[in-house]
């Protein structure tokens, strides 16, 4: 296991900061691979079906993080490679391809089908770029055919997200050269924040405005050298550098947790489009003061308490930033799967000096160290949550951030609301450990 | 290659880590990449351990894949032993690692580590969970226990082992706690119980024992086979789950052990289910349709019980582990139906929606299906949720666990009848029409009456979107229509036999090339099938 006090980091855009240490150890990384996105990726774009090519671990996999088993039928399914396949007793692409004959049979109203490589298909090689665009003449335009991986020795958690997005860049349409400004708003949002940003976004003035992720397949926002782009979730930074290669111009700012992080987000944009100040002031001043009114419910809930963050889904540093800021936590340290310095810049910038960032893990050495910092709560995943409050300790999971809604103003509060909960239950308790 | 949803088995490697888990002083370094690593929240979450289970996983990435990958097994070996200082240790590969062919075993043995280290061969490709529990539990049986000789047993007391209770397993918790008490009660000495709470030198002393018990063959079954070819230890494969299993339970034991049954056993008052069973307000049970499906062990002793305790009808019975399929294609022979063995729970939902059950006995796949086609159930078998872990003491096994089983299936159906009183009497002006009932309907009305679907009672909240509608939507194609006057006698049907009501009427229509249906025609129906 080794240990690099990583000195090189500063935050790109702020080149006047010190650099600021960035703790990285290689040991065992608890998180989920990239397959997990496909758990809101599916209920997002309603059209698509996700077809993972893995192993029986895969299936599994999303069986046991969904939690959720009502539907006999979701849009997700996994292709279990078998031994049969492996011993060449029978040509996967010709299986890969019964497979899918079958379940379009099943499935009509599919259109876009996905094709997931897993850390197995990718070990194989089996080559799935190329067996979709097989596929794909074979069933579009009724049904097209793409694929990316999200296998957990290429992605962590969210990165299947931006492995998607990136592999549905080249499929939007190109707008013209000479079309005004418009925007792509980029990372899944819960349909009710992307409805409240479209209102904000009308106010300003501000259109026309896209979201990737579509709701559906077939509305692919378009882009061109006139679309302007701002990420909505940091995960999706190779989406970026792909949006960037067909010409779009990204617009960089914190992302939209809480009201100094949702002000940011929507400054940056209104400045981009020429918006005027009093205008800006005009548009959000409603939403700034309910969400500050919102937050400032559960400040005496965190106020002064020390947060110890687990790395889930890259949202750690923008988490941080809102409790730090916003709720006056005491970050203890700051974990998170990947640090993408383009995107979490503005982020880190925001963060006192004294925090501890970490990025990868070594989980056992970061458990080791909530035992030597002793924070209040802990923000960690599934796995862990429970031994922790086992010992007496306070745990937020870490994936409810990323399946509610929490994004903008009118979520300030409940963002606030789900990392104090854990607080102001074991505050309510006369029993437990 | 095959399409899946949802699986009743992981792969074998989380069979491993199960017991593993069940077990002190043991430690599994697995060979694996970082998404792996969900199965912790098996044990932490569904079955809220306070530990998180034994387990190392490599989390090797792409990049170490051109050959750093077997260093990086060998530094996480090393760093489990001294991190966590365990009796022995487990050793193996997830399916990722079993394609890049590192040999964990080998590995293991050239780093002169100071304790046992146990390899293990899972077959991720061609295996499920529940071999993988076994063939864990084999492997370290084998390792701890194998180099005894036959020893001296203590002559003076019988003693036996309790093996396969494992952690995640359905209610293994309670079954044990009741069976050591009854195998205790008739005098017997318990040597071990394994692999749940055992350390690896309990599994040094399990050929000390007279006779082995064999509460889970899922799990225990290949271990119990070699021990009695070792050892010559006797196994007693009667599975405890019922009132007459638990009495042939005690037979059989009592007879390897060579004790006698102390004749107060059966008579403590302690069950409960033979009476209630055979109790006036029981009567409603009889022949009820019961469809049955999980894994062998439970699946074979629901059916018995369904049938023989309650008086229900066997309508289906089935399982998922294929290397049991013999004993259900025999006890389905028993109850004249067709066995059902398969791994595809699409395809059990289609059996269940054939056998026309009125009760689904099942796995938490079963209970969703049932709960999409609004039909009473009770879960009796893995794989688990997290509310398959009660808070209360609820053993499947022995005496109390018949006790737990009536109530647990009973009180579905009551939930029904109370349903049906507050149908009865919704013309009453307490109730108004859209008055919602209680029981599997907190949807509100506003789906209740469309006719020409089974949707009296509200749809289920817990399934609002789009694809949980198909399931009943399906069936529902070139079905004859209802006049209005016949939908609204009906509904004067009590709703537990309206269903079946309905659909006897349409065959019966149907076969009769009559259409629409009329009042006459939903007699006539009712004459020809005699309810
Ligand atoms: S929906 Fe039910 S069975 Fe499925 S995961 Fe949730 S609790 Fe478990
Ligand atoms: S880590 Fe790899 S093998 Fe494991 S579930 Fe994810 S894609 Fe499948």
């Amino acid at each position: 296991m080794t240990t690099v006090f990583d000195a090189s980091s500063a935050c790109t855009d702020i080149a006047a900061r010190p650099a600021r240490e960035v703790l990285k150890q290689r040991g065992q990384h608890e998180v989920f691979c990239g397959l997990t996105s496909i758990m809101w990726l599916h209920r997002k774009m309603q059209d698509a079906f996700f077809l993972i090519v893995g192993s029986r671990t895969c299936a599994h996999l999303m069986q046991s993080a969904a939690g959720v088993m009502i539907f006999a039928e979701p849009r997700f399914a996994t292709a279990i490679i078998d031994e049969r396949d492996l011993a060449g007793m029978a040509d996967m692409n010709d299986e890969l391809d019964k497979v899918v004959t079958r379940l379009l049979a099943r499935r009509p109203e599919i259109r876009l089908l996905v094709l997931v490589g897993s850390c197995p298909s990718e070990v194989i090689k089996l080559d799935l770029p190329r067996a979709a665009s097989r596929l794909n003449g074979e069933h579009s335009p009724a049904c097209r055919v793409m694929a990316y991986s999200g296998s957990g020795i290429e992605t962590t958690f969210t990165q299947g997200e931006d492995n998607f997005l990136a592999a549905l860049v080249p499929d939007m349409p190109a707008e013209s050269a000479d079309a005004p400004a418009s925007l792509v708003v980029v990372g899944a949002l819960g349909d009710v924040v992307e409805d409240q940003m479209m209102r904000v976004f009308d106010g300003l003035g501000i259109g026309p405005v896209r979201f990737l992720p579509s709701r559906s397949s077939t509305t692919l926002p378009a882009v061109g050298p006139s679309t302007r782009f701002i990420l909505a979730q940091p995960w999706v930074g190779a989406c970026a550098q792909a949006l960037e290669r067909r010409g779009a111009k990204r617009i960089s700012a914190p992302f939209p947790l809480g009201e100094e992080g949702s002000t940011a987000w929507y400054r940056a944009i209104a400045d981009s489009f020429g918006v005027p100040e009093a205008k800006f002031d005009a548009i959000t001043a409603p939403g700034r003061e309910r969400a500050r009114r919102a937050v400032a419910r559960y400040r005496p809930v965190l106020e002064g308490k020390s947060v110890f963050l687990f790395p889930d889904s890259q949202l750690e540093p923008s988490l941080a930033r809102f409790l730090s800021r916003e709720m006056d936590t005491s970050i203890v340290e700051v974990g998170t799967p990947y640090l993408n310095r383009d995107v979490v810049g503005p982020e880190l910038a925001l963060l006192p000096e004294t925090v501890r960032v970490s990025e990868g893990q070594d989980v056992e050495r970061q458990i080791d160290r909530v035992h030597t910092d002793n924070p209040d709560l802990i923000i960690c995943g599934m796995g862990l949550g429970n031994p922790f409050e086992a010992e007496g300790r306070s745990t937020k999971w870490s994936i409810e951030f990323v399946f509610t809604p929490l994004q903008g103003y009118e979520q300030a509060g409940d963002l606030a609301e789900l990392i104090a909960r854990p607080l102001m239950r074991r505050a309510l308790l006369k029993v437990g450990s | 290659m095959e399409l899946t949803v949802w699986t009743y088995e992981g792969p074998p490697h989380v069979g491993a880590i199960r017991v593993a888990n069940s077990m002190r002083d043991i430690h599994f370094v697995l060979h694996a990449p970082q998404g792996d690593t969900y199965a912790d929240l098996l044990f932490t979450m569904i079955e809220r351990n306070k530990k998180r289970p034994p387990v190392t996983y490599t989390t090797f990435q792409a990049r170490d894949l051109s050959g750093d990958t077997a260093e990086i097994f060998k530094t996480a070996a090393r760093d489990a032993v001294a991190r966590f200082k365990p009796q022995a240790l487990l050793v193996g590969a997830s399916c990722t690692a079993e394609l890049i062919q590192d040999d964990p075993g080998g590995l293991a043995k050239t780093l002169g580590l100071n304790v046992p280290v146990v390899p293990l061969e899972m077959p991720s490709y061609q295996k499920k969970e529940n071999w993988g529990a076994a063939e864990t539990f084999y492997r370290l049986v084998r390792a701890f226990a194998g180099g005894a000789g036959k020893p001296e047993t203590a002559p003076e007391q019988a003693s036996c082992n309790i093996l396969g209770p494992t952690s995640l397993g359905f209610r293994n918790r309670d079954d044990i706690v009741e069976v050591v008490r009854l195998v205790e009660s008739l005098g017997i000495r318990i040597n071990t119980v394994a692999p749940l709470g055992a350390s690896p030198a309990d599994l040094a002393r399990i050929p000390e024992a007279h006779f082995n018990i064999v509460l889970y063959p899922e799990i225990a079954d290949t271990t119990a086979r070699w021990l009695k070819r070792q050892f010559g230890q006797e196994m007693v494969t009667t599975v405890p789950i019922g009132v007459g299993a638990t009495r042939d339970f005690v037979t059989d034991v009592a007879r390897v052990a060579g004790v006698a049954v102390p004749s107060e056993l059966f008579e403590t008052g302690a069950e409960r289910l033979s009476w209630y069973s055979a109790s006036i307000d029981s009567n409603y049970l009889t022949g009820k349709r019961v469809f049955v499906f999980g894994d062998a062990t439970h699946a074979i002793a629901a059916a018995r019980i369904a049938s023989e305790e309650l008086g229900f009808k066997v309508c289906g019975l089935g399982t998922y582990s294929r290397e049991f399929a013999r004993d259900v294609r025999e006890a389905a022979a028993k109850y004249g139906v067709e066995p059902l063995i398969s791994d595809n729970h699409l395809d059990v939902e289609d059996a269940i929606i054939a056998a026309q059950p009125e009760l689904v006995l099942g796995t938490q796949m079963e209970r969703h299906a049932a709960k999409r086609l609004r039909l009473p159930c009770a879960v009796i078998s893995s794989p688990v949720h997290v509310q398959d872990f009660p808070a209360r003491y609820s053993p499947q096994m022995g005496f109390e666990g018949a006790n737990v089983i009536f109530d647990s299936w009973v009180h579905p159906l009551m939930m029904g009848l109370e349903e049906h009183l507050l149908q009865m009497f919704r013309g009453d002006f307490e109730f108004h029409d859209e008055a919602g009932s209680s029981h599997l309907s907190h949807g509100g009305p506003a789906a209740a009456h469309q006719p020409g679907t089974e949707s009296e009672q509200s749809v289920a909240a817990e399934a609002p979107a789009p694809e949980a509608a198909t399931a009943n939507t399906a069936a529902n194609d070139d079905r004859p229509a209802w006049t209005s006057d016949a939908e609204r006698e009906l509904r004067k049907i009590p709703f537990f036999v309206r269903g079946k009501a309905r659909r006897n009427t349409e065959s019966y229509a149907a076969e009769n090339g009559l259409n629409p249906i009329t009042i006459e025609t939903l007699y006539d129906a009712k004459a020809h099938f005699g309810r």
